[in-house]
């Protein structure tokens, strides 16, 4: 196996209020090697744009505070580094592509500008070699150059998240966050970036992880999966574990309630209940409120996870237990 | 732009007429005589016929009306009753004592505005946000002139520092400056606070941080770039309020600018003085606030788009309000 670039151990952040306590992200661990990508997979609100905040150095605090855990990168504990080494690593070694391309971009600054800051940021560069390697990344995302000097509000939402991506590559970190790089987007579009992605990656070695609902998107472009559901890993392995041996009572709803094009419904399967609120979770496995296969034992301790095979491992007591087709 | 330009400061001149037709035509119904004003109740008849004629106070509404149009033209304002000497000479050289004052007060305003409106919002709900924001409100709960009243009751009476009156020094300067400065610091700061909050929470600053910049660079270059858009329309506002202000101030501290002068044309009827103090200060709040135009266009990519296109004929604070929705 090749180096690791990343390895999460127990990471838990919560958002503290005067009202509330929110448990966003409780003890999430997975290990990511280099030029390998991770989807990370599961409903809004699961806590994985936290987790990537987290990796970022960026949780707001107040009110998130980062209880438990190691973010190690390249053997190096993130949440050790202070805050001005840490800005060496955003945008340089890590960096991160934001879900609203509406709103990620400062309207007032020409989108050229919006990179060459970051290459400014990260490399020893004069501002002209700046602005020619800012031009070279947008010809790279396939924007002419000559549009440097535009402003995001002249560019399509798909062209801004190409921008986006551009600022993101500019200094081809180690490793690339997606938050949901293709929600916002048309569908066409949607294929476009991810193509675009796709070949970037490969071109840069850069390893990625991949935030979304969208399980077609991370069979297209990812290696690992885990699904997230309250701020837990509750599902992992390959791309094959999951897609063609996926074992937990969630997972198996969610692969479920994809419309399926051979067998004609009226009806959409849906997952029953609510994800649960983060503020107030169920005792006992996360998932047991919503859960078909739900029993006593359930409800009560904690849940570990259990490894299936090398790469293999899932968060139920009842594994094997029940019809997975149903 | 240029066509933008042009366009707006052609319509200062309709602006400008209709100014002066509406000052006229209060001044010309309201009661009190001219002539007994400047010649005294004694005056003979022939006399008071002859200074009416001399000052172009004889003819129907409509006569003096044409008049005053057609001065206009040719940039005559007309003569004061009292002095006998054309407005405008005298206009020039107070409305010079306002617009130092004025700038002084702004620029004292901007800065102290800006700065602790950045400071509250990026320490919100520390002892510094609520304390500017404390002062903030006290600064605009109080009346100008009362806040005249106790500087000079402070800085002069009790402890005698400065000057109480008069214009000249950078003394004398000083309170009339801070009286008019305060106030209009007040309410660029408290929006300065607002949108900066607003700013800061915005996607686009997360980007900043995920490149790796550093905090004071977000706030100046990201962020408070942002921010100015709806600062600059308040700044806009409080350069039309600082004029008004001035009559204040400028009676207070007997300093011998437009607004003082104003107000001694009104008490003395002269009339002539007063339409031209009024119809200058319409000219200067007009270009001012084509001026404020320009500045967004160079603030807000956004609104230079849209001048440039067919949108010249927009009002250009809708189109802010346009640009902050689309903004998200």
């Amino acid at each position: 196996m090749s180096e690791k670039i990343l390895d999460i151990k127990d990471l838990s952040i919560r958002y503290v209020t005067e009202e509330e306590t929110v448990l966003a992200v409780n003890g999430i661990s997975f290990s990511l090697d280099k030029g390998e990508s991770i989807g990370l997979v599961g409903e809004t609100g699961a806590g994985k744009t936290t987790t990537a905040l987290g990796i970022m150095g960026l949780v707001p605090d107040p009110p998130g505070e980062i209880t438990s855990g190691t973010i190690e990168f390249e053997g190096e504990n993130l949440l050790e580094y202070p805050e001005k080494k840490m800005r060496e690593i955003r945008g340089g070694k890590i960096s991160m592509i934001f879900q609203d391309p509406m709103t990620s971009l400062n309207p007032v600054m020409p989108v050229g500008d919006q990179i060459r800051e970051v290459v400014l940021l990260h490399n020893n560069v004069s501002k002209a070699e700046a602005r020619s390697r800012a031009e070279e990344m947008l010809e790279q995302v396939g924007i002419p150059k000559e549009r440097y000097d535009d402003y995001p509000h002249q560019f399509s939402g798909g062209m801004k998240q190409r921008v986006i991506i551009a600022i993101a590559l500019a200094c081809s970190p180690e490793l690339l966050i997606a938050d949901e790089p293709t929600t916002a987007l048309d569908v066409t579009i949607q294929a476009q970036v991810l193509q675009l992605m796709k070949a970037l990656r490969t071109q840069y070695q850069t390893s990625m992880i991949l935030i979304t609902h969208d399980l077609g998107v991370v069979a297209k472009i990812c290696d690992k999966v885990a699904v997230v559901y309250a701020g837990q890993i509750i599902e992992s392995g390959t791309l094959k574990d999951i897609y063609t041996n996926k074992q937990h009572p969630y997972t198996i709803g969610l692969f479920n309630s994809l419309p399926d094009i051979e067998h004609e419904t009226s009806e959409l399967k849906v997952i029953k209940g609510l994800v649960p609120d983060p503020s107030n979770l169920p005792k006992g496995c996360k998932f047991n409120p919503r859960c078909p296969y739900c029993t006593p034992e359930c409800c009560e301790n904690e849940v570990e996870m259990t490894a299936l095979s090398d790469t293999h491992s899932v968060r139920c007591i009842h594994v094997g237990e029940f019809d997975r087709e149903a | 732009m240029l066509k933008f330009i042009i366009k707006r400061l052609l319509w200062i001149i309709p602006v400008l007429f209709g100014v002066a037709i509406i000052v006229f035509t209060i001044l010309y119904f309201s009661p009190g005589d001219p002539a007994l004003q400047a010649l005294g109740d004694n005056a003979s008849p022939e006399a008071i016929e002859a200074f009416n004629k001399d000052m172009g106070l004889d003819g129907t509404y409509f006569d003096r009306l044409v008049r005053l149009v057609t001065g206009l033209c040719k940039g005559d304002l007309g003569k004061s009753y009292k002095t006998r000497t054309p407005v405008i000479n005298e206009l020039v050289t107070k409305f010079k004592v306002t617009l130092r004052i004025s700038a002084y007060a702004i620029i004292l305003g901007i800065i102290l505005g800006i700065f602790f409106g950045i400071i509250s919002a990026l320490y919100q709900n520390s002892i510094w946000d609520t304390l500017s924001t404390g002062v903030a409100l006290f600064g605009i709960s109080m009346p100008m002139f009362w806040q005249g009243l106790m500087l000079i009751l402070l800085f002069s009476v009790i402890l005698n520092w400065l000057p109480p009156s008069g214009y000249g020094t950078w003394q004398q300067m000083i309170m009339p400056v801070v009286a008019l400065g305060v106030n209009s610091s007040a309410t660029i700061m408290r929006t300065t606070r607002s949108s900066m909050l607003e700013v800061m929470r915005q996607d686009y600053i997360r980007t900043a941080k995920a490149k790796g910049q550093k905090f004071s660079t977000i706030v100046i270059r990201h962020a408070l770039h942002n921010a100015m858009i709806p600062i600059i329309t308040v700044i806009g506002l409080q350069l039309s309020a600082l004029l008004a202000g001035s009559i204040v101030t400028e009676v207070i501290f007997s300093i011998s600018g437009v607004g003082r002068y104003l107000v001694d044309s009104m008490t003395a009827r002269d009339y002539a003085a007063v339409q031209g103090c009024v119809i200058l200060i319409a000219f200067v709040s007009a270009i001012l606030n084509l001026i404020v135009d320009i500045i967004y266009t160079f603030i807000d990519p956004r609104m230079k788009t849209m001048y440039e296109s067919a949108g010249v004929k927009l009002n250009p604070k809708k189109l802010a309000k346009a640009a902050e929705v689309s903004n998200g």
